[in-house]
């Protein structure tokens, strides 16, 4: 569904991601672990074009993305995003967020969309904010949003950029929940994240990522309880507890 | 003579208060239009400034250098007794036409800086889910803009409204002229300018209230 070969990025001279191929099946949910810096975020911002590639392929259902004169926002619209810092249109009400790209788009009338964004609603327990403006909610239901806006966009995959990092503690697990019912649905998911928690009950494929290269991958049973190499077991004695 | 007479004298006989009430019906025709006219190439020429092109660029560039680094009343004179010459169209439109030029540069800067003032992540979040830089422009981030931007907007309109001031020029009656009309006849200084200064004061202080209740409205998204 998803695959990427010798993935290339620098910022100026510094070199971000190294050569990454990596393939991701539909279904799967892929967790990206590894240290701040280490082009994580990165190698997800390039699945979608949020990130240019400097080199190398990035190709979604068997056709290559990072062409000149290729549609961007056709494919974006099968790829849905969920950021850091939620990036909610702070002018819209929360129907309007989730409703603006489907009927801007043509995707469906105001009237399917408003049904379907109460369908998502409900599905991330929000049905009662329907009206209420992003600034008067707090970080997990704006996050829970920011998951029913990708999702009106009938996505088949959803790229999560560390959703739960921003939040405060108390606010992870709701999140997390909703993230596990969509993955227990079958939805393809690359998620880029520190909680280790969520990659060991909900990945089925975890990718260390360090200095630009994928330098270990398994299942979270391989990765995160019989690491091989050294940084990774590095990176894991400080991270898990 | 006593102040009631003067008074008479100023803005009584010979109906001159009508010269003042014509004079403030032009001031806010060409402000009105200059207004609508500086928002439009405003905005056009802060796009070229954002714009990745060189030559858009450029033309942005010089279009701010050359109206800032002039004065305004050149720029009207050049206008009117120059590129319009031969043009046959109504004083106030040309007028309008030149002072929209004038603030269009101004316009452009507020505008480009409230566009900037939009985080990225609101961008990234309209460009993740399919829509084009276009839409997101339309519908994400200049919504977000118009609130940003919209006291240094205000402040620009007060600008060019006093701005006006200087129509007399090209041979428009507003009221600046009017008042200097009523001083030449009368003799008077005192009461056909301070008149002059109120009537501008007032028209001003209403604007500040209308756009301070607009604003207000503009931000209801963000009351909590």
């Amino acid at each position: 569904m998803i695959k990427v070969n010798n993935l290339h990025k620098s910022f100026n001279d510094l070199e971000v991601l190294s050569g990454i191929t990596e393939e991701i099946d539909e279904g799967e949910v892929v967790v990206v672990i590894g240290p701040s810096g280490s082009g994580k975020s990165t190698f997800l911002r390039c699945l979608n074009l949020l990130e240019t590639p400097d080199d190398g392929e990035v190709f979604i259902d068997g056709e290559q993305i990072n062409l000149p004169g290729v549609d961007v926002d056709r494919l974006r619209q099968k790829m849905g995003m969920v950021f850091q810092h939620f990036n909610l249109f702070p002018h819209l009400t929360v129907l309007e967020n989730i409703t603006l790209a489907p009927v801007k788009l043509n995707k469906m009338t105001p009237e399917q969309a408003n049904d379907k964004a109460m369908k998502l609603l409900e599905r991330v327990g929000l049905t009662e904010k329907a009206n209420d403006y992003p600034a008067s909610l707090s970080g997990g239901q704006k996050q829970r949003i920011a998951i029913a806006r990708a999702l009106a966009m009938e996505p088949e995959i959803l790229l999560f950029d560390e959703p739960t990092s921003a939040l405060d503690p108390e606010m992870v697990g709701e999140v997390l929940d909703v993230m596990k019912k969509l993955a227990k649905d079958g939805m393809t998911m690359v998620v880029v994240t520190h909680e280790m928690g969520f990659a060991r009950e909900v990945g089925t494929r975890l990718l260390f990522i360090d200095e630009g290269k994928v330098l270990e991958k398994g299942t979270p049973d391989e990765v995160l309880n019989h690491p091989r190499e050294e940084r990774t077991i590095a990176f894991l004695s400080k991270v898990l507890i | 003579m006593s102040w009631s007479e003067t008074f008479q004298r100023c803005f009584i006989n010979e109906d001159r208060y009508k010269l003042l009430l014509s004079g403030i019906g032009v001031t806010i025709k060409v402000s009105l239009l200059a207004i609508v006219i500086g928002i439009a190439i405003g905005f056009l020429i802060a796009l070229c400034n954002l714009s990745k092109k060189k030559p858009l660029k450029v033309i942005g560039k010089v279009y701010t250098d050359v109206i800032r680094g002039t004065p305004s009343v050149t720029q009207l004179m050049i206008i009117y007794f120059v590129i319009f010459a031969t043009i046959n169209w109504s004083k106030w439109i040309i007028a309008a036409i030149a002072f929209g030029i004038n603030s269009g540069a101004y316009v452009s800067e507020i505008i480009r800086a409230g566009i900037l003032s939009i985080d990225r992540g609101q961008t990234e979040a309209g460009r993740s889910l399919g829509l084009n830089a276009k839409q997101t422009m339309l519908y994400i981030v200049v919504p977000q803009a118009v609130k940003n931007i919209f006291p240094a907007m205000g402040n620009e309109f007060i600008t060019l409204i006093k701005e006006t001031a200087i129509v007399g020029y090209v041979g428009l009656m507003d009221i600046q002229k009017a008042g200097d009309f009523i001083k030449s006849a009368t003799y008077e200084a005192f009461m056909p300018l301070v008149g002059t200064a109120i009537i501008y004061f007032v028209m001003i202080k209403l604007l500040t209230i209308a756009l301070g209740k607009y604003e207000a409205h503009l931000r209801k998204s963000e009351v909590r």
